[in-house]
């Protein structure tokens, strides 16, 4: 998968996306919360 | 590549530069506004700001070197950095550091802890750890900076150095943190845009995602044997667990660096800059993609550099580095990219330098001025800005001559120190002030004295990557490390030492009568 084959470097590489994505997704979410 | 240019290029820069510190000094009226940009800093601002003082040259250069060298793993520290050091730093860590800082009115990040517990020892220690901590952190990168302005300007490195210390000291000097946040968010913005570019051009220099990435996994028979007999595996792998590499990479990179962020005093303070936690949400946002553009680009474009090298001169990147991992990046950058992406590149390097050092100086400032004078002599308010001022400038002289005067070998390891240093002194107090009532002054004081020692004693007599430059151990003991056999040499201190805190702390305030409650309510007001 995405030419790699060690898991745990197919795991941390998606980790680092999906993490980006939560931040991404938790400011849109929330973008108008807590004023 | 044309000089000429370049210097006009960089002049540009520097005016701007000087144009937003000018606005940050029109717009400071009070010490409010120079320690924490009187509390009403935009989201974008904000969180460029704390991402450009998060990631400094070393970060891109340095460890997307080390990502050149061992490959891959060192993503962990990517996730890290979004997850902990933006997402659970800004959502849990911040929103209540934002809330406590304005219900306790504090300005610094020792001023806050101080005022939770109601100590002024622990304002003036934490002021101390600060400001005798952070230079040689501090050093580090503007070495760095001074090195990188003599080769790409052809100009004299103590001139370099001269002149950059004397641009940054002015704005932080004159702005204080309004000069600096916006000069960040500049610099960050101008980081970003470098970035992307060098991402995008890396893989489509390589055939895409997929085909990058596996001829990078086919080079795995390519390591060097004196890099396989400390457990790389391949640079799309993990190394060995258990082995020398494995421990610097779990232990120093990832706990020290990716966990020890959260009590960085620099970073917190950006938490009290903002006016609710609205503008907190928002900033999340940008901070995450502004990390994984950062630190994840450097690390996946360091290790498929080898691809590059492999392709076209049939050596892997550590050799055309000639050895020093520090120059991966540069020496790929100047052989595989077009020459006007040279200069964006070495803009977005000066940029990440003097942004994190702007945010430095501002902090060993105001640990002098406001946590060490206003506390020992209880001089108030705007009186001690001009403390501040001068903390600032001798936190730059210092710097400069810790470059001079210390070799290579004591410098390196100087961010790893600060990082790990903070962890412990500072984490488990703060935490236990923003989530534990029952928490006392007599627990806190105990955890960070306790946090502060464990520490300094793991970097004199155990990590060996500091206790061997250090040389203490060696005039004490006779030998480098007081406990040889592995995993103790490579077993960062953050590791024992951040535990030890946490009991500690925990331990003495459970022994130690509670706090007042109503101070307690005050603190925690408007905190669910």
């Amino acid at each position: 998968m995405l030419g790699i084959n060690d898991p745990w470097i197919i795991g941390v590489y998606l980790l680092s996306v999906l993490s980006t994505l939560l931040c991404v997704a938790y400011g849109l979410v929330k973008w108008n919360k807590g004023g | 590549m044309d000089i000429l240019l370049l210097n006009i290029i960089v002049l540009v820069y520097i005016l701007a530069i000087g144009y937003l510190g000018y606005r940050g000094w029109r717009e400071t009226r009070d010490s409010a506004d120079y320690m924490v940009a009187g509390r009403t800093i935009h989201p974008y601002v904000m969180a460029m700001s704390y991402g450009a003082t998060f990631i400094s040259t070393s970060a891109i250069v340095g460890f997307g070197g080390t990502a050149g060298l061992f490959g891959m793993g060192l993503l962990w520290l990517t996730f890290l950095n979004i997850f902990v050091g933006i997402f659970i730093a800004f959502v849990v860590f911040g929103k209540r550091t934002r809330r406590m800082g304005h219900n306790l009115s504090a300005m610094t990040f020792p001023e806050l802890l101080a005022r939770r517990f109601d100590s002024r020892f622990i304002q003036y220690f934490g002021g101390l750890v600060i400001f005798f901590g952070m230079p040689m952190y501090a050093s580090v990168v503007l070495i760095g900076a001074g090195r990188f302005i003599e080769t790409t300007l052809a100009i004299n490195f103590d001139l370099a150095l001269m002149i950059f210390s004397i641009i940054i000291a002015a704005y932080v000097v004159l702005g204080g943190l309004k000069g600096v946040m916006y000069t960040d968010a500049m610099q960050a913005t101008i980081m970003f845009v470098g970035m992307a570019f060098l991402l995008v051009m890396t893989y489509s220099h390589l055939g895409g995602v997929v085909q990058a990435h596996r001829a990078l996994t086919e080079m795995a028979n390519l390591v060097p044997a004196n890099l396989a007999s400390m457990g790389h595996l391949g640079w799309t792998a993990m190394p060995a667990s258990g082995s020398a590499w494995w421990w610097t990479l779990v232990s120093t990179l990832v706990l020290g660096v990716g966990i020890g962020v959260l009590a960085m005093p620099q970073l917190v303070v950006r938490f009290m800059t903002v006016k609710s936690s609205r503008e907190l949400n928002r900033a999340v946002l940008i901070g995450g993609v502004f990390i994984l553009m950062m630190t994840g680009v450097a690390f996946v474009v360091g290790a498929l550099s080898n691809v590059y090298f492999a392709q076209h001169d049939g050596i892997i990147a550590i050799a055309a580095a000639s050895g020093n991992s520090d120059s991966i990046i540069p020496v790929y950058i100047n052989a595989a990219m077009p020459e006007w992406f040279v200069y964006i590149f070495m803009l977005t390097l000066l940029a990440a330098a003097m942004s994190t050092l702007s945010s430095q100086f501002h902090a060993q400032g105001t640990a002098i001025g406001r946590d060490v004078y206003e506390t020992l002599t209880g001089v108030r308010g705007g009186r001690s800005i001009p403390i501040t001022r001068i903390g600032i400038v001798i936190a730059v002289v210092v710097a400069v001559i810790l470059g001079y005067v210390l070799p290579p070998s004591i410098i390196a390891p100087g961010t790893a120190i600060f990082f790990g240093l903070c962890a412990a002194a500072f984490l488990p107090m703060y935490a236990c002030a923003l989530f534990w009532r029952r928490a006392t002054k007599a627990g806190a004081i105990a955890g960070m004295v306790a946090g502060t020692f464990a520490s300094l004693f793991m970097l004199v007599f155990v990590h060996q990557k500091e206790a061997a430059p250090l040389g203490i151990a060696k005039m004490i003991l006779g030998r480098d490390v007081l406990i040889t056999s592995m995993p103790w040499p490579v077993v960062d201190p953050i590791v024992v030492a951040l535990p030890l805190a946490f009991v500690v702390t925990v331990a003495v305030s459970l022994a130690t009568k509670p706090p007042a409650e109503e101070h307690v309510e005050m603190c925690f007001e408007g905190i669910d």
